[in-house]
């Protein structure tokens, strides 16, 4: 209770971990990557409703072009990321712990890099109507860049929930990953008037850039841009101290503004907008330029990658590329992680494509991550894991349950509300892969019950199987019942025992 | 004297307390889920009749009567054999046999003769096709329950493996290492 | 590439060890102080409690055909050396080698070794020591530099050594001749004889200054509070223990006593006396801590805390025994599943909207 008021007057979050920042790329400017000889770009790349390739081998594609469109509402299209040639559509590694494919459109560039210009510039986009700029923004298939690629436009508009303050997240909380810190440094404008295209769709007065201080130099560039730009007044940045997981959407909520987002729920139901930094660039070009999302900044480092540096990448770039312009030319015996130490995902297959969800990608030598080699030991309760969780559950208590296929149990404690941070691993002094065991009982609990989902649309068919049967058999009987009523007025000399039989021979031939 | 004072307050405490269980028993009626209901809630509904039983209702009916085992469904693996010895409060066995991963039935289209056979035998209605016509599995119906595969005359149909999907991709657990291999 | 991991692919460097290690580091000053004040005595008891229980755990681990590698944890060490604290000074050789044997087998390897132990295996073999051998483990040898003269003087070699291998008969005196009572077994004698607590104190001469420095007769541990309170002060610190524990513990006490004394002030002591003497001090930082036997989350800590300070005070003061803070610390120890359960933290976002 105290502990709560407390936080209220001072901002800030429970729990979270100091790891080491290993910030080695943050004085190195974003290069721009050059367009690889083949990109590879999965029909899917944001959380939500695959999308339908709309091209086919051979075609011609210009850069920005929708060369996949959206099948539901929890999705946005995707677009060439040069101009070039379809050369094959078939199902490729995506960046996944599960090395597994999905169907990606294969671009063999032509050099030419022509943009497709059907998307026209909205400069006066203050003028134009909310949710003409929010289908711009669908269109412009932006998906938050921070790493969760949630379409972005989906959180713009809640009819049920007014906007009062945007934030912007430039926390950028993850050990290594330093492109969202670079991106404010060199591309602070864009950023911000992005911010104003979102301010203008929600409907939003207030705005909140949100950085770690651990980022000043960022968040002094920000702050010139911001004088530099009029109608900005609304606008104000605030440095928060650095801690993970703040980066987290709930947590910076909590930290700005001592609201909590109720379970379950988006911050849009506390009045609030949550969005990335590189996301509000994104907008900014997909709005006032009428360009889609066709390229991201993306940190390449590791303690295996001689030259680190950020890059500007077109999606669909192959990592091998990408670390190759790094100065890493094998990966062999590489460990590649897809985002953060914290919470990226270590590939199986490094044969993987840059997609929107791509902020970082880090090359490690092997045996050199503490995930590989940890030997669990048991649980001596320490607390530590309760302590650093920044939402409140009881980890070792949890894991206890997820290890033991406790299902139920595990989500009375909560397991949902886990956000992965992954402090409690990190703290762990027995090595347990809590985390792991979240992430299991996570699956298991969602394969469950779509097995049960499958299982009662199974029953339901044999129902009606069962139903359809009995009833064409009832049919049947009753069509037989009418003709040997027929055939009894008129041959009344055929003997009954022969009547008898014939419908057990029809049924005979009817099982058979 | 004091004994029948005793039997008196004990046999009249009695008395109360059953009036009150059966008056509760009324009033919080709960029309109750038949255990064969319950049973078939668990199961996996593929109708194979891997257990002995013409499909997951009649095992469900056969082990509510206290005929059938809890460890004859294959399918169900290992969850549905506990989550039926709990309602039936029986002690976990082990399967018979251990769950295959699973499968889908896929028709070689051009060796199919258009007989029908499959269509008949398939107990969730997940083959279409019309006489003399080629038929098809549609695979989001596919219980994997393998009964169309004896009825064809031409053996034309195979059970493959269902492809691993990206969407439907879960975690495995952590490896267990033990503490023996533990650098001191 | 074959096994899947999952992040966090960095670790805090956190190990087992390095928890046990900080607290053998933070129970270095009370060692001190004890060699200071035992002599010879103190150094015996902390080999043979240390030795002993490792010997044990390597001992369990290969009847079981495990590995021993979890003696090097420094897990059975501490224990060792957390029972040698809570011993009085004079115990003979073999009493100390079966509370090791307690503590680890019956009390730790039993449950399933390192993590799974429901009581503190030190606090639990001093019970079973107490109850079977109530006399030996009621009496304390008066310390040195106590202000009164030892009956034996504990910095020759000798002396003690003869002491402690065959009793107090090797050196010519009967057991009572060369102990005495503790303050808190004290008081309560004399208030069965209807003494009142204030000139009970002061015909034992008992000094708060010696209390809290160190000098008055007890276990090896519990004479100096002030090395306690360095040793808490160092876990607090480094954040191996939390601060809910023991202040809720020791502010319970204090105020039980504070309310009872300003009530009748001849039966019920004072609340300095309380927190200063007996294990209360050493319970409260080290004991009721240890993160095994206690709840993990926070506000279970505070109540595990009042409840271990409310079973203290009363014990000490209805019970049987003069001194109950081991007996409530085992005692709170039974309940900590059931804490845990129903104080978990608030979790965010629960229960709005």
């Amino acid at each position: 209770m105290l502990q709560t008021l407390f936080r209220r007057a001072m901002g800030g979050f429970p729990g979270g971990v100091h790891p080491s920042q290993q910030k080695l790329t943050e004085a190195a400017p974003i290069r721009e990557c050059p367009v690889p000889p083949l990109l590879i770009l999965p029909v899917k790349q944001h959380i939500g409703e695959v999308c339908a390739p709309l091209v086919d081998v051979g075609d011609r594609v210009l850069r920005g072009q929708k060369v996949a469109k959206s099948q539901g509402y929890v999705s946005v299209p995707v677009h060439a990321s040069t101009s070039g040639t379809v050369v094959k559509l078939e199902e490729h590694p995506v960046p996944h712990p599960s090395g597994l494919g999905r169907l990606s459109i294969f671009i063999e560039p032509d050099g030419e890099d022509a943009w497709d210009e059907s998307l026209t510039p909205m400069p006066d986009y203050r003028e134009q109507e909310p949710s003409v700029v929010r289908e711009r923004i669908r269109l412009g298939g932006i998906a938050g860049l921070g790493g969760a690629v949630f379409p972005s436009f989906i959180k713009l508009h809640d009819h049920r929930n007014p906007i009062d303050t945007v934030i912007l997240n430039g926390v950028e909380c993850e050990p290594y990953l330093t492109n969202d810190h670079r991106l404010m440094l060199e591309r602070a404008e864009e950023m911000i008037r992005g911010m104003d295209v979102i301010m203008h769709v929600a409907g939003a007065k207030n705005g909140i850039i949100a950085i770690e201080d651990n980022k000043q130099d960022a968040a002094e560039a920000v702050r010139d841009a911001l004088q530099r730009i009029d109608g900005t007044e609304g606008i104000s940045v605030r440095v928060l101290p650095t801690r993970y997981p703040q980066g987290g959407e709930k947590q910076l909520v909590q930290a700005l503004t001592g609201r909590e987002v109720p379970s379950g729920k988006l911050p849009a139901q506390v009045g609030l907008l949550c969005h990335n930094v590189g996301t509000a660039k994104a907008i900014h070009d997909a709005v006032v330029l009428g360009r889609a999302l066709t390229e991201r900044v993306v940190t390449v480092s590791g303690d295996a990658v001689p030259n680190p540096t950020n890059m500007s990448v077109r999606l669909g770039t192959p990592m091998p590329f990408l670390f190759a312009r790094a100065g890493l030319e094998d990966l062999e015996g590489m460990r590649v992680i897809h985002g953060g130490p914290m919470m990226g995902e270590c590939l199986p297959r490094t044969d993987v494509p840059v997609v929107k969800s791509t902020n970082g990608v880090l090359a490690m030598k092997s045996g050199g991550l503490y995930s590989e080699h940890a030997v669990e030991q048991p649980c001596i309760r320490c607390a530590k894991c309760v302590e650093v969780c920044p939402v409140g559950l009881v980890p070792n208590e949890l894991a206890w349950h997820c290890r033991h296929d406790q299902f139920d149990r595990g989500q009375e404690y909560d397991l949902f509300d886990c956000i992965e941070c992954g402090c409690c691993s990190y703290v762990c002094p027995s090595h347990i892969p809590l985390v792991h065991y979240f992430r299991y009982a996570k699956g298991q609990v969602a394969k469950i019950e779509q097995e049960r989902a499958f299982a009662e649309q199974s029953k339901a068919r044999n129902e009606a199987r069962d139903n359809r049967l009995a009833r064409e058999q009832a049919e049947r009987a009753a069509k037989r019942s009418r003709v040997k009523q027929q055939r009894s007025k008129t041959t009344d000399a055929k003997p009954a025992a022969i009547e008898a039989d014939a419908p057990e021979q029809e049924k005979k031939g009817d099982s058979e | 004297m004091s004994i029948v004072a005793a039997i008196l307050s004990l046999g009249g405490a009695a008395l109360v307390a059953g009036l009150l269980l059966a008056i509760a028993s009324r009033v919080f009626h709960v029309e109750g889920n038949p255990m064969a209901d319950r049973i078939d809630q668990v199961l996996p509904q593929t109708q194979c009749g891997q257990c002995g039983y013409p499909g997951c209702r009649p095992y469900a009916e056969a082990v509510a009567r206290g005929e059938a085992d809890v460890n004859h469904c294959v399918p169900g693996g290992e969850r549905a054999m506990l989550s039926i010895a709990d309602l039936m409060g029986a002690d976990p066995k082990p399967l018979e046999e251990e769950p295959s991963p699973p499968m889908l039935a896929f028709i070689r289209e051009d060796e199919c003769i258009g007989c029908t056979l499959c269509i008949k035998a398939c107990p969730v209605d997940a083959i279409i096709g019309a006489p003399k016509q080629y038929h098809t599995v549609i695979e989001d119906h596919c219980t994997g329950c393998t009964l169309c595969v004896e009825p064809c005359p031409v053996d034309c149909i195979d059970m493959v493996l269902k492809p691993e999907v990206l969407e439907e991709w879960t975690w495995s657990p952590p490896q267990q290492h033990t503490v023996s291999e533990q650098p001191l | 590439m074959s096994t899947l991991i999952s992040s966090p692919h960095i670790h805090g460097g956190d190990t087992i060890r390095a928890n046990m290690v900080a607290v053998i580091l933070a129970l270095v000053p009370s060692s001190l102080v004890a060699i200071y004040m035992f002599g010879w005595l103190a150094v015996f008891l902390f080999v043979i409690c240390i030795g002993g229980c490792m010997l044990t755990e390597m001992v369990c681990l290969r009847m079981m055909g495990r590995s021993t590698a979890p003696v090097g944890d420094g897990s059975a060490a501490l224990t060792g050396l957390f029972l040698a604290l809570v011993l009085p000074a004079s115990v003979p050789w073999w009493m100390p080698l079966i509370g090791c044997v307690v503590a680890i087998l019956l009390s730790k390897q039993v449950y399933g070794g390192i993590g799974y132990n429901p009581f503190n295996p030190a606090l639990t073999a001093r019970v079973v020591l107490l109850i079977s051998f109530p006399l030996n483990m009621t009496t304390w040898i008066m310390p040195m530099h106590a202000g009164g003269v030892p009956q034996v003087d504990l910095y020759d070699f000798a002396q003690c050594w003869a002491l402690f291998w065959h009793g107090p008969a090797a050196l010519g005196q009967g057991l009572d001749a060369i102990t005495m009572a503790s303050p808190l077994g004290h008081v309560k004698t004399e208030w069965s004889q209807g003494i009142g607590v204030a000139e009970a104190l002061q015909n034992y001469h008992y000094s708060y200054l010696h209390a809290f420095l160190g000098g008055e007769a007890g276990s090896l541990g519990e004479t100096s509070a002030l090395a306690l309170l360095l040793g808490g002060g160092y876990l607090l610190a480094r954040h191996i223990i939390s601060w809910h524990i023991p202040t809720a513990y020791i502010a319970t006490v204090a105020l039980l006593a504070l309310i009872f004394h300003q009530v009748n002030g001849e039966h019920f002591a004072p609340p300095m006396f309380h927190v200063l003497a007996g294990g209360l001090i050493l319970c409260a930082f080290f004991m009721a801590t240890d993160p095994v036997t206690s709840p993990v989350t926070p506000r279970g800590q505070l109540v595990f805390g009042v409840g271990c300070g409310v079973l203290t005070w009363s014990i000490r003061t209805f019970g049987g025994y003069p001194e109950g803070a081991m007996f409530s610390v085992l005692l709170m120890n039974s309940a900590v599943p059931l804490i845990d359960h129903y104080f978990r933290p608030r979790v965010y976002g629960k229960g709005l909207r």
